[in-house]
């Protein structure tokens, strides 16, 4: 729970160009260390983004950056596509890829664009198996805090995070009901639902 | 045909979806749905998209003081049921303070004080006395439920002190504002509703499992709603994405 992890850590500029700087020693094994200097990174980026007052367009372009260099995204699209991925073919699990990875930054871009005038503070790190889950808490304008909990893994040789916690709601489920759902719409056509998920979000 | 389904419910224990959803009414509350969203389309979201522009963000925010003030009795009663003395504790300074010194609950001092609020309900009374989530529901008008929180919002109704201590005017007010508070929230987060309302590829589908994680996740049952021997990073095939 929430209490047990109370220290507060500064994030800031700095915080995410050490990241980037820290980002390619893939040979060392993922450290508590490591998994908090991600998400320091990753929040660094993300505030910067919310507090620069691009535009909404500018924003969704900076989110998928972001996305790009600090998500697992092939975990994440794998994982969203479900047993549907078993039968899909080499060349629809690089389309899917592709385009759910625009999805998921115009998506929760537009989430995060809500955050704007507010700010996520890094709060503590734990293990969980293989793995680390590192808890923020997001301060909005006029909002009671709440929780941002991001799931860090080092699976591809570099620490990236392949799923984040929105007050508990899950963004590998919540993907992977919608997924499943537009495959359903179209019949089951995989290439349909791509064709779908390059228009939603 | 519910009523059967209820009584078979209630002797057969029912396996467990893989992402942990009871859903043998799906047909029905794909109903109660459809009749949500109809509802929402008509009236709640054009309302509240007009109060959000009109009322200034002050006066929104007091509407939400004041009714988040007027559930603080019910909530010290639920906190008391649960054996939560804290709980009860600072919801009743919450209470005292906000009611006094913030003008009747228009303003919030406590948590200037650093008194939060420890929001609770029936519903939640029920799981801490070891009573299960039940088959999930789509109540008509009220929206995402379960059988245990459907159950806990009406036995609240007969909870809150302040409906047998308010007079009758005094009584409907109160409901109005309650009312008024939740036409605010659907104005604050539109866009996060009207992603998952209209357009998400299923948006029954998606109510429901983002109403059960987020339940899940404010009543501290974490097992329930993160899987987590599901979701492995090394044990998934992501050849090729």
């Amino acid at each position: 729970m929430p209490a047990l992890h109370r220290r507060r850590f500064l994030t800031s500029l700095a915080g995410g160009l050490v990241a980037a700087t820290a980002l390619p020693r893939a040979v060392l094994a993922l450290t508590e260390q490591g998994a908090r200097q991600l998400i320091d990174g990753l929040v660094g980026e993300i505030n910067r983004v919310i507090g620069s007052g691009k535009s909404e367009q500018a924003m969704y372009g900076d989110f998928e950056r972001i996305f790009d260099r600090y998500a697992d995204n092939s975990y994440i699209a794998a994982y969203a596509m479900g047993v549907d991925g078993r039968r899909a073919t080499a060349a629809q699990k690089k389309a899917f890829s592709d385009a759910f990875s625009s999805y998921i930054a115009r998506k929760y871009g537009k989430r995060f664009r809500e955050f704007i005038g507010g700010r996520l503070e890094v709060k503590g790190v734990r293990k969980v198996k293989s793995w680390y889950e590192v808890s923020t808490t997001a301060y909005l304008r006029g909002e009671a805090p709440f929780e941002v909990t991001f799931q860090v893994s080092d699976r591809t040789g570099r620490d990236l995070f392949f799923n984040m916690f929105i007050e508990g709601v899950n963004l590998l489920l919540t993907e992977r009901t919608e997924i499943g759902a537009m495959i359903d719409r179209n019949g089951g056509n995989i290439d349909a639902m791509i064709a779908n998920l390059r228009n939603a979000g | 045909m519910v009523a059967l389904a209820v009584a078979l419910g209630g002797c057969a224990a029912r396996p467990e979806a893989p992402t942990g959803i009871q859903d043998p009414f799906e047909a029905d509350n794909r109903f109660a749905h459809a009749f949500n969203k109809d509802l929402d389309r008509a009236v709640l979201r054009p309302v509240s998209r007009t109060y959000v522009r009109v009322v200034p963000q002050e006066g929104q925010q007091m509407v939400s003081n004041f009714a988040d003030n007027l559930a603080l009795p019910g909530m010290v009663v639920n906190n008391l049921l649960q054996g939560d003395l804290s709980g009860a504790g600072r919801n009743s300074l919450r209470f005292l303070y906000n009611s006094t010194l913030g003008f009747g609950g228009l303003f919030d001092p406590s948590s200037e004080f650093g008194i939060e609020p420890e929001d609770t309900d029936f519903g939640e009374t029920l799981h801490v006395w070891g009573v299960p989530e039940g088959n999930y529901v789509e109540l008509f008008v009220l929206g995402p439920s379960t059988e245990r929180d459907a159950l806990g919002r009406v036995v609240d109704v007969f909870l809150d002190p302040l409906d047998y201590v308010l007079p009758r005017p005094e009584r409907s007010y109160a409901t109005g504002v309650y009312v008024l508070d939740r036409v605010g929230d659907r104005g604050r987060f539109g866009s996060t509703v009207d992603s998952v309302l209209y357009e998400s590829a299923d948006s029954y589908a998606q109510a429901r499992i983002i109403y059960l994680q987020s339940r899940r996740f404010e009543l501290g049952q974490t097992e329930e709603a993160a899987p987590g021997a599901e979701i492995d990073p090394f044990a998934l095939d992501t050849e090729g994405f």
